[in-house]
């Protein structure tokens, strides 16, 4: 049986809807406020360390220590992920080419592969888990407990000591562990290799670097500095403006987790627009 | 360790901070509506109130951790909210903050925590100084043998004791005290107050205690001020207050 509504009743019944709709677009408009928010505070954030980057008295002792701790204390991480990339790719790229009868291609699709996307990316985005999150924690912590208001007070600068030094390590460590988790996928590759066949080392590298021009040795080197920075920026700033309490930590470093692994992504990209245009 | 002190009368000096008509607000909220007080030279102030009342905002506007919505705070004859960075640094060196959590540097040892802001705000200083000065404090506190440990090797006292030997290191003329007890058992808070009693007799600094604690303020506090509803709401002697009928002060001088 249709019902019939009163005037009234249509009355009321839009007024419902129409705060409802109020609520909703309320709510949309705060969460997009928000986000401008954040990303306004984040260049903010990032203008502020560039400036500190410049400016003198760098905290020399504590870039070095970030360094150790980034680059030394990710080795054996590093080194496992490495290996096993490069195992994995030479196994499964290698049916295809015994199909076309191209397996001797196997060291330099598997070199190419490696150095210019797999190895920068794959490194990248374990060292954004690894670093980024560690970084978020670690500042997250400090910002909760008034570590970093005591170090204010003491006369010390927190973004010099604690920002600088870690982005500036993670710009230039995140490279050399891309180099080397380079290295051990090489070898890991021939590894594979041998699996089913048998390359003497020698014959792999040769065969290997012979594929390898400079177009894909300097893209790929440059861009693993941009995802340091990425890495190091994200990780800081999630954790420098962490909230109250110990959630805010743990928020901290699953953020920076995820927000610099998406940035590690966009940027590979944007590197690869630009390298294809060279 | 410094011989446990009782708190000494004193008569007014100068004051070292002065604080005028002070609003500080976060969004909607306003924290400090309109407060006015001043710390004299040698005098330990408490500043007591409810939680939420705005004294840890009060004290972090001094330094200026927070900047103020409105106000003046004069700090040893200095305008607080006109100093630049190098000026605000420098005037931060004469001023120690123990933080309510103590605020230990977890990465660094005790020697360390002490070190860090030795070597900045003291700078010129041989190794063999440094090493006389942390060892002084860490003997003014009680705690000589902790040198080598980690913060999480210590308890909570212990950790409180640590961040005033880190604070007295650097000789500061003025100390601000953010809830110098809290979370600490009535024995060890009273080993806190001695403590800050007798930084004050040696060191000759003033203080301004933040605390909800009646006891430590009775047992170190020369002045106590009130805060409610973010203004003065009183501000006198622990003889005043403890003689008050008025009913929000019976409330925390049962």
């Amino acid at each position: 049986m249709r019902k019939i509504y009163t005037a009234t009743k249509v009355k009321t019944i839009a007024k419902e809807q129409s705060i409802k709709l109020s609520e909703k677009a309320i709510a949309k408009t705060a969460e997009a406020h928000n986000f401008l928010t954040d990303f306004a505070d984040f260049f903010l954030f990032l203008a502020q360390t560039f400036r500190e980057i410049f400016s003198l008295d760098f905290e020399f002792k504590e870039f070095l220590r970030q360094s150790f701790l980034i680059g030394y204390k990710s080795l054996p991480l590093i080194s496992v992920t490495g290996f096993i990339m490069g195992l994995v790719l030479t196994i499964q790229a290698r049916p295809s080419l015994v199909h076309f009868g191209a397996v001797s291609l196997l060291p330099g699709m598997v070199a190419v592969s490696l150095i210019r996307e797999m190895g920068p990316v794959i490194t990248a985005l374990i060292c954004a888990g690894k670093i980024g999150s560690g970084m978020g924690a670690e500042l997250g912590s400090m910002k909760v407990t008034e570590q970093i208001d005591a170090m204010e007070v003491s006369s010390t600068n927190p973004m010099k000591f604690l920002v600088v030094t870690r982005v500036l390590a993670a710009t230039v460590m995140i490279p050399l562990l891309v180099l080397y988790a380079d290295t051990i996928g090489l070898l890991g590759s021939w590894a594979g290799t041998n699996i089913k066949g048998q390359v003497t080392f020698v014959l792999f590298c040769s065969q290997a670097f012979s594929h390898l021009e400079f177009i894909d040795l300097m893209p790929a080197i440059i861009k693993t500095f941009f995802f340091g920075a990425v890495i190091g920026l994200v990780g800081c700033y999630k954790g420098y403006t962490a909230g109250r309490g110990t959630e805010s930590v743990g928020i901290a470093a699953n953020s920076a987790v995820v927000l610099s692994s998406l940035l590690v992504i966009i940027v590979d990209l944007i590197a690869v627009q630009i390298t294809d245009l060279l | 360790m410094i011989p446990v002190q009782k708190k000494a009368a004193t008569s007014p000096g100068h004051p070292v901070i002065e604080i005028h008509n002070l609003r500080k607000g976060f969004g909607m909220q306003e924290v400090l509506k309109n407060v006015s007080l001043q710390l004299f030279e040698g005098e330990n102030l408490a500043v007591m109130g409810k939680s939420g009342s705005g004294k840890s905002v009060l004290i972090k506007c001094i330094v200026r951790l927070f900047s103020p919505d409105s106000g003046n705070i004069n700090v040893l004859g200095k305008e607080i909210n006109t100093l630049n960075d190098e000026e605000l640094g420098e005037l931060r060196k004469k001023i120690g903050f123990l933080f309510q959590s103590g605020a230990l540097y977890d990465s660094m040892t005790v020697r360390q925590n002490l070190e860090f802001p030795l070597k900045r705000i003291k700078k010129g200083l041989s190794q063999k100084e440094i090493n006389e000065k942390i060892h002084e404090a860490l003997e003014n506190v009680g705690l000589s043998d902790a040198l080598n440990k980690m913060p999480s090797q210590l308890s909570g006292g212990m950790r409180k004791r640590i961040s005033l030997a880190r604070t007295i290191v650097v000789d500061p003329m003025i100390i601000l005290y953010d809830e110098p007890t809290t979370g600490l058992d009535p024995a060890t808070s009273d080993e806190i107050s001695s403590l800050i009693n007798a930084v004050q007799k040696k060191y000759k600094t003033s203080s301004l205690i933040i605390t909800h604690d009646i006891e430590c303020a009775r047992n170190t506090a020369n002045r106590l001020i009130m805060l409610h509803d973010g203004e003065v709401y009183k501000e006198g002697t622990l003889a005043d207050y403890e003689g008050s009928s008025d009913t929000l002060i019976r409330s925390f001088f049962k």
